[in-house]
C-alpha cells in the first residue's frame, strides 16, 4: 500500500486542500466534497478558497457547509456508532461534508499580479477541481499591498495577512459601518478615519457626539482609554468644541470653541428636530411663515415675543393659529438653555472650518457635555448644510473656471437614523449628500446601530459597507440591501463573533470578505498606525506625533 | 515456514476465477486467503470451499454410528481420503507482469493442471497495496463472497506495519464500491473490525 492512501496526503506548511469540487452552478454556488482528511468543522463559513481549474483560478468565499450522505438510509444505521474504526471509514465516503463556494473572482494566471487584473466571474469550475484556502499571495493579489493607497484594516478569518482597502476609492463613495452597540464600531470609525488622513488627500469633518475620535475617550466594556486621531496625528488633525470648559477638563488640546449664530438657525434645522423638540407638524409649517415673515433673524426675534398679546397679533400677521405660536415658542425656548448658540450675529463657525478643510487638515467637532440628540443634530446639520453650500459653489466655480476642485470631503455622523430616518432623509443635507454630492467632492461616512432606520434610498448610495454583527432581522436585510447575493451574506453576518469580526462589502473591495479588525487600543497598535504612515503617498509621517506617543 | 507451498491443482478454470482440488482431503485453506497458481503466478483469493465424493454418481453415506470419534472413523475407513476430495472456488485478483504485480485479471486464465501454492506475506502485502481487487471480490455472485472479503482484509492487515490503518483505508474503499448499498456495506465493515 502506498502512503498517500492510508496517511494524510497534506502534511506539508503550504496552503491546505480542503476539497473538490463535485457540482453546482454558477447562480447557486459550487458544491465542494470536503477531502477525506480534511475535517468539516475546520471549513468556516466567511473564509476565502481558490479553485484551480484547467485554466483559470476562481477565488471565492465559502457561504455554506452541510453533511450529506451517499445513501438516504443512514439515518437509520447508527447501531455501530460507537465503533470508533467504523466512524471513520464512513466519514468521508459514505457520510461526509459539503461546502458551497461562490466564485467572484478570477485570478490572474501569473505571479504577483494585482487587483487590476482580476476579473469578473463567468463561469464554472470543472469537476474534481482541488479547492485550496486563500494563501498570503492571493489575498494580496485581491486586496492588495499596504502602501501609498492600500490602508490595513485588518486580517482574514484563517491567517495571519494584512487585508487593506484602497482609501482613495473608499472615500469616492459614501460608506456605512454598522453593528450593534459594543462591537467595535468607533474603533473601526477611528480606524477608518486614520486611514483616510494617511493614504487620501481627502479630509474629513468628524462630529464626535461621545468625544472619543478626537482625544482620548473612554472604553467601559474593555477597560481602556483609547488614543484620539490628534493625538495620533497631531500636525494633521484639529479639534473644534462645542463645550470649552467640558474640553479643558478632559485635557483636550483644542483650537476653539465653536459658537453659532441665532441667524444661522434655518427652518430646515427645526423641521429635523421636530420629533427630537416635539413640535408638531403645524408648528413645523409655521416656523417656515415665521422665516419669511422676519427674516434671518426670525428665531432671534421670535423668541423676543415675550407675552400673549404680541404673539397674537404675529399669529395674526403670519395667518396662524396663536395656539400653535405658543406652543412653538414653548418648545423653541429649549434652544435657549444651549449655550453654544449665540445671539451675536457675527460669529462665524464655519470660517474656520473651511479654512482648516481647505489646508488638508481634518476636523474633530467634540460635544462636550452638549450631547444630546438635539444637540447633535442641530449642528450637525447646521454645519454641514452650510459646508455643502460652499462645497457646490466652489465645484461650479471651478468647473466654469477650470480652476481645481476643492479637497473631497468626507462627513463622519454617528447615530445616522437621526438625520437619515426613512420619513426625513431624502429631503434633509445628509440624504442629498449621501444621493448626489459625489460630483461635489463630498461624501459622508454613516455610523449606526440601527440601519432599518436609515432611508433605503440613502442605503442604496452607500458605496463600502462595513457591517459588525446585528441582532434584528430588519437591521440586518438593510445593511445587506442591494448586496449581491444578500442571501449568503446573511449566512455569513450571522456567523461572526460579537466583536472584532465585520463584513466588508462594496464599491472599495473587489469581493466580499470577512475581516478580524485590526486591533486599536495598545500602544503597539498606535506605533504601527503612525509608522504605516510611512508607506503613505503624502509626506504625512507625522515625526512629532511619534515623538508625542512613544518619547 | 519453508516458502510458498502447493497444496491444490486447477482443476476448472475461466478468466474471472478458478476451482482447485486439494491435494489432501482436508488440505484447504481459510476462505479469504491469498494463493498463486502458475508461472507467472495468477493471484487469486479463496472464495468458496466445498467437498464431496470424487466420483458424483456415488453419493456421501453415514458410515461412523459405531466410531468413537470422527478421526477413528478415518482411521477405520481409510480409502475415504482417496474417494472424498475437497475443492476451493477462488477469484482472480492479480497477476505477474514483466516487472511487477498487476492488479485486475491476466490475458489469459490460470492452466488446467497447474499448481497452486500459499502465497507469503511480503507477496500480501504487494497484493493489498491497493484496493482496485476488492471490486472483484464484491462483485461475484457467490453468497460467500462478503465473508471472504472481511476474511481476506483480516489476513491481509496481519501483512501490513500498521494493520488499523490499513483497515481503515481498505474500509473506505469499500464505501466507496458500496456508496448505494448502505446496509451490506455496514455488514462488511462490521465483519472487517469486530
Amino acid at each position: 500500500m502506498t502512503s498517500e492512501s492510508i496517511h494524510t496526503p497534506h502534511p506539508g506548511t503550504g496552503p491546505r486542500r480542503l476539497g473538490t469540487v463535485i457540482g453546482g452552478s454558477h447562480s447557486s454556488g459550487v458544491d465542494v466534497k470536503v477531502d477525506g482528511d480534511s475535517s468539516i468543522e475546520d471549513i468556516r463559513v466567511g473564509s476565502h478558497v481558490t479553485i484551480r481549474s484547467t485554466s483559470t483560478r476562481f477565488f471565492g468565499m465559502i457561504t455554506d457547509v452541510s453533511l450529506k450522505s451517499t445513501d438516504p438510509s443512514l439515518a437509520s444505521q447508527t447501531q455501530h456508532s460507537s465503533n470508533q474504526l467504523f466512524i471513520e471509514i464512513l466519514a468521508g465516503t459514505t457520510a461526509y461534508g459539503v461546502f458551497k463556494v461562490r466564485p467572484r473572482l478570477v485570478l490572474p494566471n501569473v505571479l504577483g499580479g494585482n487587483s487590476e487584473m482580476l476579473s469578473k466571474v463567468r463561469s464554472v469550475p470543472v469537476h474534481f477541481s482541488p479547492v485550496i484556502e486563500a494563501s498570503e499571495a492571493d489575498y494580496a493579489t485581491v486586496f492588495g499591498q499596504e502602501d501609498g493607497r492600500h490602508f490595513w484594516i485588518g486580517s482574514p478569518l484563517d491567517i495571519e495577512t494584512k487585508i487593506c482597502l484602497d482609501m482613495n476609492t473608499f472615500v469616492q463613495r459614501s460608506n456605512g459601518v454598522f453593528g450593534k452597540s459594543g462591537t467595535g464600531k468607533s474603533f473601526l470609525t477611528r480606524l477608518l478615519l486614520a486611514g483616510i488622513i494617511q493614504k487620501t488627500d481627502a479630509v474629513s469633518l468628524i462630529f464626535d457626539m461621545h468625544n472619543d475620535h478626537g482625544w482620548q475617550g473612554r472604553d467601559r466594556e474593555r477597560g481602556l482609554r483609547p488614543k484620539g486621531l490628534k493625538q495620533l496625528f497631531p500636525s494633521r488633525v484639529t479639534i473644534f468644541t462645542l463645550d470649552a470648559q467640558s474640553s479643558l477638563r478632559r485635557g483636550v488640546q483644542f483650537e476653539s470653541e465653536i459658537q453659532i449664530p441665532y441667524a444661522d438657525i434655518e427652518p430646515e434645522d427645526v423641521e429635523l428636530l421636530a420629533s427630537t423638540l416635539n413640535i408638531t407638524d403645524n408648528g413645523v409649517q409655521a416656523v417656515y411663515r415665521l422665516a419669511r415673515h422676519l427674516g434671518r433673524q426670525w428665531l432671534k426675534k421670535f423668541l423676543e415675543f415675550s407675552n400673549a398679546k404680541d404673539l397674537n397679533s404675529l399669529a395674526e400677521e403670519i395667518q396662524e393659529a396663536p395656539s400653535t405660536l405658543s406652543a412653538l415658542r414653548r418648545r423653541l425656548e429649549r434652544l435657549e438653555r444651549m449655550p453654544y448658540l449665540t445671539k451675536d450675529s457675527l460669529a462665524d463657525p464655519l470660517g474656520s472650518i473651511l479654512d482648516f478643510l481647505q489646508r488638508g487638515t481634518h476636523i474633530v467637532l467634540e460635544f462636550g457635555d452638549h450631547r444630546s440628540l438635539a444637540d447633535y443634530i442641530l449642528v450637525s446639520n447646521l454645519l454641514t448644510r452650510r459646508i455643502r453650500e460652499k462645497y457646490i459653489q466652489w465645484t461650479q466655480h471651478a468647473a466654469t473656471t477650470n480652476q481645481s476642485e476643492p479637497r473631497p470631503l468626507v462627513i463622519c455622523i454617528e447615530e445616522a437614523h437621526a438625520f437619515l430616518d426613512s420619513s426625513i432623509g431624502a429631503e434633509t443635507t445628509f440624504g442629498a449628500i449621501a444621493r448626489e454630492d459625489r460630483k461635489n467632492n463630498i461624501t459622508l461616512m454613516v455610523v449606526d446601530q440601527r440601519p432599518s432606520s436609515l432611508d433605503p434610498d440613502v442605503i442604496s448610495q452607500i458605496g463600502t459597507r462595513i457591517i459588525y454583527p446585528l441582532d434584528n432581522d430588519r437591521d440586518i436585510a438593510s445593511a445587506l440591501s442591494g448586496a449581491p447575493d444578500s442571501g449568503e451574506l446573511r449566512g455569513v453576518l450571522a456567523g461572526l463573533d460579537a466583536q472584532q469580526q465585520a463584513l466588508v462589502f462594496g464599491y472599495a473591495v473587489p469581493t466580499p470578505i470577512v475581516v478580524k479588525v485590526r486591533e486599536y487600543g495598545s500602544p503597539d497598535s498606535y506605533r504601527q498606525l503612525v509608522d504605516s504612515a510611512m508607506y503613505s503617498a503624502s509626506s504625512s509621517y507625522d515625526e512629532k506625533g511619534r515623538d508625542l506617543l512613544f518619547p | 515456514m519453508g516458502g510458498p507451498k502447493r497444496i491444490a491443482e486447477v482443476i476448472e478454470t475461466s478468466s474471472d476465477s478458478f476451482t482447485s482440488q486439494c491435494y489432501t482431503f482436508d488440505g484447504a485453506l481459510p476462505l479469504g486467503s491469498f494463493v498463486s497458481v502458475g508461472n507467472p503466478s495468477t493471484y487469486a483469493v479463496i472464495s468458496n470451499i466445498m467437498s464431496g465424493p470424487l466420483d458424483p454418481g456415488r453419493r456421501v453415506i453415514a458410515r461412523g454410528s459405531h466410531e468413537e470419534s470422527e478421526d477413528s472413523l478415518f482411521l477405520n475407513h481409510p480409502q475415504l481420503e482417496h474417494l472424498l476430495i475437497t475443492r476451493m472456488e477462488a477469484v482472480i485478483i492479480g497477476y505477474d507482469g514483466a516487472d511487477k504485480i498487476y492488479h485486475g485479471l491476466p490475458p489469459l486464465p490460470p492452466r488446467l493442471h497447474s499448481f497452486v501454492y500459499t502465497c507469503e506475506t511480503n507477496t500480501i502485502e504487494a497484493l493489498t497495496e491497493q484496493f482496485n481487487f476488492l471490486q472483484l471480490l464484491t462483485s461475484t455472485q457467490s453468497t460467500t463472497r462478503d465473508e471472504a472479503v472481511a476474511s481476506c482484509l483480516r489476513q491481509a492487515s496481519l501483512a501490513h506495519p500498521q494493520p488499523r490503518e490499513f483497515l481503515l483505508a481498505a474500509g473506505r474503499a469499500l464505501a466507496q464500491d458500496l456508496s448505494e448499498d448502505l446496509r451490506r456495506l455496514n455488514a462488511l465493515i462490521w465483519r472487517i473490525t469486530r
